[in-house]
């Protein structure tokens, strides 16, 4: 759909806001998995209440906003092991990696950061070959 | 006041993913189908973003942060093993699922039960992974 590029461009500036928000009000990087991950294995300390106030803000808007527009599709697989696989996978890579897509992507790109260019050309790939793999010679997803 | 804006930037985070569809797993999947139906729609939401994130790293230079601490440190160069392998984790993982951690807590209200398997097995995930680096780091010191 043509109009997919522009909601695209348009999501992705309010994700660069976000950050640079977070980044110049609060000093902090906002990389997802960071954010979580400290919280679960106690490095975040004192930060744990802003961290916090930052989860709530990230699941509570969309919810609200969800209630009027209706939620969308997201074509989330009901495959139960799938989920579990790529949830452990997600959680223990991104922590060992020391970032995902917002922190590596998002944040480590725009500042040139080398670790987070190659972060993101691996993942990338990595991805890539996840579904040539289990799409299209596995058939599982 | 520093709560206020981490929940500020925190739904601006959650309402950008929403808004540029990046909740829905067939799109972040065909961002990384090459060999199918490519859609070519996150290198846009990449874009999108990377833009005023880079302004704002410039604007890092000449001042502090405005609720006062310092800025993040420079960037380590280093790439290390653990940074190769995670990153190759977690790109299989997020092409399996589709999900990355952000999208999977914005849409954690509306995306069912699997969702919420999602989230937790990558809770899990990362609780496990300090324990896994301490593995990885202990019988060879070398690097």
């Amino acid at each position: 759909m043509p109009q997919d590029w522009i909601l695209g461009l348009l999501g992705g500036g309010l994700i660069g806001c976000a950050g640079a928000l977070y980044l110049l009000v609060n000093g902090r990087i906002m990389g997802a998995s960071g954010i979580v991950g400290g919280l679960i294995d106690g490095s975040a300390g004192a930060q744990a209440r802003e961290r916090l106030a930052f989860l709530a803000g990230l699941i509570g808007l969309p919810a609200l906003i969800v209630l009027v527009t209706g939620a969308p599709d997201t074509h989330l697989t009901g495959n139960f092991a799938v989920l579990i696989g790529a949830g452990l996978l997600v959680g223990l890579g991104t922590r060992l990696a020391n970032g995902c897509t917002s922190g590596h992507g998002v944040c480590g790109i725009s500042r040139l950061s080398l670790r987070g260019i190659v972060a993101t050309c691996i993942y990338i790939g990595a991805g890539a070959v996840s579904v040539v793999l289990f799409r299209h010679l596995l058939g599982v997803i | 006041m520093r709560l206020v804006f981490a929940a500020i930037s925190g739904a601006l985070f959650g309402t950008g993913l929403l808004v540029s569809g990046m909740v829905d797993t067939a799109k972040v999947r065909g961002w990384l189908d090459f060999f199918g139906a490519w859609d070519p729609t996150l290198a846009f939401v990449m874009g999108g973003a990377i833009l005023p994130m880079a302004l704002a790293w410039m604007m890092t230079r000449s001042r502090r942060p405005a609720l006062g601490g310092s800025f993040p440190a420079a960037p380590e160069q280093k790439l290390g093993r653990n940074l190769i392998l995670g990153s190759v984790m977690f790109g299989m993982g997020w092409g399996l699922s589709g999900l990355c951690p952000g999208p999977a807590l914005a849409a954690s209200t509306f995306n069912g039960l699997g969702g919420l398997v999602f989230i937790a097995a990558m809770a899990l995930g990362m609780w496990a992974a300090p324990h896994l680096r301490a593995r990885l780091s202990t019988p060879t010191p070398a690097e």
